[in-house]
């Protein structure tokens, strides 16, 4: 009975079918993580207490055949940017290592209304800035594939949990890639809605036209049940979007017959791992022989998307990060030097060196004389990488490509370099700037074993089409079903 | 690209304070991110709009209608320091 | 050496509405510190703002009444600067596409009109308020956010005063229009009117613009005219030292009354405006524009221009009644009723203001309604009571909010004007005083009001005087 195995919709069946008590799932997930969470290091908080009772909630409803939630009893983890009322929300930052928040994020309150069990909150790199995990300043996130590597980020923590069976289902968020990077190296499907899709009410802002919340899940249909619920309109986000959610479970094995699926040049350049490249290539020929049509075509302004973002996302975080000052809440440094002292002192004590590096940047590229050169021009590139895009999708369905030119790297190996650390974002980056949804699933191993994840991307508000591109693929492969090379829970063995 | 009086203005808007170790080691690392996006103007982009807004939406809005604020106490419950009902800062001299 | 002074205003108003530009806490003024405050307007983590419709309308209304071009395509961009009353040391504001540009508001000085040019109207949010407790030796600040999030408007002229005569008009002149277009309270006590002034002089025909000083902590009209007229002087004798002023701003102090630097032009901000991404762009057809314009009402100059010419009232009375919106609504309302407008009017300015302002009377919810009042007038008019009774009935009708008939009958104060009933009274009041008569007749003239003034008292001052008046005349024999 390998209950921490199964699916989000599998353990929610056994759970409604009273074959196990969701008090039960929560217990012998408690036990997992305690023995395995030294090793894989995903969460910054849990919540063990307010889960079991959570979980009696839900067996009790179940009991009296009460209506219960799209969701109901399962375990989910939480990146630790998004916002939960009266449970710490810290953003891997000591800047907000005591904040509480007297708020829920649009897409918590959700989770509650569908008896999801929130298990705990994840650990991100330091206000969701970085692709490794490694900028965070409570712990460092382990890859469950090999302890010695990097989970990927910013949403490490919540990619490494649902890979190792730490939680059935993640929330992540992504400004450049931050759900679909790690979700490549750690062997999980993760999904990126189109911006406007997800309200981002309770998401703590980094780069705010380019910051969405998005799902990391065991498999497709789990993405599908979870974007079902946190997607929708907000009238407290005013870039939420009034745009009917389809029901993304129905039809999603429909196949792909007659699809027209667009290969990007520019993403099969130099500094792809061939490993990575061979496996897009095994994955497109599956593809093929399931119906589909192969278009060669270009994004012309690719190369061009990494100095765009840097520009446009720091920009942005320069002037979200200013309320971090030690007057409302937070940490508070150097007051006795008097109300400016206070303020460097909280911020440089608060703020880690990515933080500051990605701050000042941004505070550069807007500051007096440089907003044409930086920001502005910067903001016009950005048009022309959509317009690449738009054209694309004149031709193609949807474009398949990596999702990171590299699998999982060593911890430490790319810490010293930010430039080259931010070249791991190259191919996530675009469709943030434009805007456009995304999924990264299992499509592969290198080989020293490390998942390889390809990217779909398609048209705004197409997550459905999608998920079922990405489900016919998961459902002709087994890549998604291997797990990493933890020990065996021991209650498992029986 | 970056001098040390450019990097110190930086850090000033930025509310930070750096030690001297600090300041080179990001006066070097945005000398080096800097000049890779220098590749930007190689691109002509005279008569491109800026896009500052990935929707493609217009005038939100809501309604004047009163919505309860939130209790002194819960406001007040994240504050580093206060008295009474006050926030309590370092003396501020206009 | 003499000089020509330039000076431009830059006039934050508060918008009366009922929330917050981005919140739905409350704007009202005076409650307990931090209890109309919630995770948004504290610019808590992961909160975002919408925009209250409102406000952006009422400033849209303002931009036209100023006669500005609005923008079609309008956001808001992102101010950024530290304080600790900002709560996300960025403050949400109009930088590149201002909802009203190149507009102008006509002004009156000394008999004559000028246009003072308004370079741009834009909407932001207000910041919180700091409090520096006054005991020795306390070495903090305590920050209320309370107003933080509160709607303001911001109104920028050009530089086109040219004294302290036209700031004063210019001040004036733009809160009755906020305050007739009901956009604002504009109360300078509660800071929901404030002003911020730019000077500079330059030698008397020259068109090239001097060094500019901007002046800050103005908290009354007759602060900014006092802190002019400091600055003019400060700068001239400046100037006729040979030497140059300092481009900076200065704040006010209105106890010492005078203004010290607060930061010089190298130290000035730099504010990284860039688009707020959390807040969508606003697009302004001309079906909005239209509906916003039915909305506007006619401004006060020209409505005073207007019942100037329309019903020969003096400039001055003319300027009494507008005012006030309340007041020449009221006049309007009035003589549409009954065409009298120079009764009306002086009903209005002697006695109605003075009620007003002895009672200190609600003026949007005033006791008497135009009907009554032009009823009242009617009924004098037709001598039914005289000016004096009049006056008494009035008082009664602000009191009691009675119809003046009701009180009348009441009070039995219809004016006599039977002629039998007066002549006995009369006859009456000669008996009594026959050496009223002898006195007449020995030529005191003043004998024969003695005698009206004792029939008006025998009658409460309720005989027709005009009757009284020709039939004692008869008696006496005139």
């Amino acid at each position: 009975m390998k209950h921490l195995e199964l699916t989000s919709l599998q353990i929610k069946e056994k759970i409604l079918s009273k074959e196990i008590q969701a008090v039960d799932v929560i217990k012998h997930l408690f036990e997992w993580i305690k023995e395995t969470e030294p090793n894989v290091q995903a969460y910054i908080t849990t919540t063990e207490e307010e889960s079991l009772r959570k979980a009696e909630e839900i067996d009790k409803k179940v009991k009296n055949n009460e209506r219960v939630g799209l969701l109901a009893g399962i375990p989910i983890a939480i990146k630790d940017n998004i916002c939960t009322k009266n449970l710490l929300t810290t953003c891997a930052s000591q800047i907000l290592k005591n904040f509480i928040p007297p708020y829920d994020a649009f897409v918590i309150n959700r989770l509650k209304e569908e008896d999801a069990i929130i298990i705990g909150k994840t650990n991100l790199d330091e206000f969701a800035m970085g692709s490794s995990t490694e900028n965070s300043s409570y712990k460092e996130t382990r890859n469950p594939w090999d302890l010695e590597r990097v989970p990927g980020g910013s949403s490490g923590g919540s990619a490494a949990a649902v890979a190792s069976n730490l939680a059935f289902m993640a929330l992540g968020s992504e400004t450049g890639g931050s759900i679909r990077q790690p979700a490549a190296m750690c062997g999980v499907v993760g999904v990126k809605p189109t911006y406007g899709r997800v309200s981002r009410y309770g998401l703590i802002a980094f780069g705010s036209s380019l910051d969405q919340i998005g799902t990391l899940t065991k498999d497709i249909k789990d993405a599908a049940v979870l974007l079902q619920v946190i997607s929708g309109h907000d009238a407290c986000d005013s870039t939420s979007a009034p745009v009917p959610v389809p029901d993304y479970l129905h039809g999603i094995d429909s196949g792909i017959n007659g699809l027209k699926i667009g290969i990007p040049k520019e993403y099969f350049a130099d500094g792809l791992n061939t490993d990575i490249q061979k496996a897009i290539k095994d994955a497109l020929g599956i593809y093929e022989k399931l119906g589909a049509e192969i278009i060669d075509i270009s994004l012309p302004h690719t190369e061009y998307a990494v100095a765009t973002y840097y520009l446009v996302a720091t920009a942005e975080a320069s002037s979200n990060l200013a309320r971090y000052d030690g007057v409302r809440y937070g940490l508070r440094a150097g007051s006795e030097g008097g109300i400016v002292s206070m303020y460097c002192r909280t911020r440089s004590e608060g703020f880690g060196n990515e933080v500051k590096r990605r701050v000042m940047l941004g505070n550069y590229a807007l500051s007096a004389g440089y907003y044409d050169a930086y920001y502005l021009k910067a903001s016009k590139v950005r048009t022309l990488i959509k317009n690449d895009f738009d054209a694309a999708f004149e031709k193609v369905d949807c474009i398949i490509c990596p999702t990171s030119p590299v699998p999982a790297f060593k911890i430490g190996e790319r810490t010293n370099n930010p430039l080259e650390m931010y070249l791991t974002d190259v191919y996530t980056i675009p469709a943030n700037l434009a805007g456009i949804p995304g999924i990264s699933i299992p499509c592969g191993f290198s080989r020293e074993g490390l998942p390889i994840g390809m990217q779909i991307l398609g048209r705004y508000f197409e997550e459905k089409r999608l998920l079922q591109i990405a489900h016919t693929f998961e459902a002709e492969t087994n890549f998604h079903l291997k797990t990493p090379p933890l020990k065996d829970p021991r209650w498992c063995r029986g | 690209m970056i001098d040390k009086k450019l990097i110190e203005y930086v850090a000033s808007l930025s509310r930070l304070e750096l030690t001297r170790d600090e300041e080179e080691m990001f006066m070097n690392q945005l000398t080096d991110i800097l000049s890779y996006i220098e590749k930007l103007r190689k691109l002509n982009t005279e008569d491109v709009k800026p896009m500052a807004y990935p929707l493609n939406k217009s005038n939100v809005f809501r309604e004047d209608k009163l919505c309860p604020s939130t209790s002194k106490e819960e406001i007040l419950a994240n504050a580093p320091a206060k008295i009474d009902a006050f926030f309590k800062v370092p003396k501020v001299i206009e | 050496m003499e000089y020509e002074v330039v000076i431009g205003l830059e006039t934050h108003a508060e918008l009366s509405t009922l929330t917050k530009l981005f919140c739905g806490c409350s704007t009202k003024f005076g409650v307990e510190p931090n209890t109309q405050v919630c995770p948004v307007c504290l610019g808590m983590p992961g909160v975002l703002p919408v925009m209250n419709k409102k406000a952006f309308e009422y400033s849209l209304k303002s931009a036209l009444a100023l006669h500005c071009e609005i923008n079609k395509f309008t956001n808001f961009d992102r101010k950024s600067y530290y304080y600790p009353d900002l709560p996300k040391n960025y403050q949400i504001s109009q930088n590149y596409y201002n909802l009203g540009v190149n507009g102008y508001m006509t002004i009156e000085v000394n008999g004559s009109t000028k246009k003072i040019r308004i370079h741009n109207v834009h909407l932001e949010e207000e910041a919180g308020k700091l409090i520096h407790p006054e005991e020795i030796g306390t070495n903090y600040s305590l920050v209320d956010f309370n107003r933080a999030g509160v709607p303001l408007l911001e109104i920028v002229s050009y530089p086109d005063m040219r004294g302290v005569d036209e700031v004063d008009s210019y001040m004036q002149t733009l809160r009755k229009i906020l305050l007739y277009m009901d956009v604002s309270d504009c109360k300078m006590q509660e800071g929901s009117l404030r002003f911020e002034a730019s000077i500079s002089l330059r030698e008397k025909g020259s068109d090239k613009l001097g060094n500019r000083v901007e002046i800050k902590n103005l908290n009354s009209m007759k602060a900014v005219i006092k802190a002019i007229e400091y600055e003019v002087g400060r700068q001239s004798k400046l100037l006729d030292r040979g030497e140059t002023v300092a481009r900076e701003t200065r704040l006010w102090d209105a106890v010492t009354e005078r203004s010290e630097r607060m930061r010089s032009k190298e130290e000035a901000q730099d504010y990284r405006y860039f688009p707020e991404p959390d807040l969508l762009p606003v697009l302004i057809d001309e079906k909005w524009l239209h509906e916003i314009k039915g909305t506007i009402p006619e401004l006060p100059l020209d409505r005073k221009l207007r019942f100037v010419e329309v019903f020969k009232l003096s400039d001055y009375d003319s300027g009494i009644l507008t005012e006030e919106k309340v007041f020449a609504d009221f006049f309007e309302e009035c003589v549409k009723i009954l065409n009298r407008p120079k009764a009306i009017s002086n009903w209005i300015i002697n006695d109605l203001l003075r009620e007003v302002k002895d009672r200190k009377l609600d003026i949007h919810n005033l006791p008497i309604k135009p009907k009554q009042l032009a009823s009242l007038i009617e009924i004098i008019e037709k001598g039914t009571i005289s000016s004096t009774i009049a006056k008494e009935v009035f008082s009664e009708m602000i009191q009691s909010g009675k119809n003046p008939h009701a009180i009348i009958e009441e009070k039995k104060l219809a004016q006599i004007s039977d002629e039998s009933l007066i002549e006995s009274i009369i006859e009456k009041v000669i008996a009594t005083n026959p050496e009223a008569i002898e006195d007449y007749k020995k030529g005191k003239k003043n004998a024969l009001s003695f005698l009206m003034g004792q029939v008006m008292k025998e009658t409460k001052g309720k005989a027709n005087p005009k009757i009284v008046n020709e039939l004692l005349k008869g008696k006496v024999g005139v």
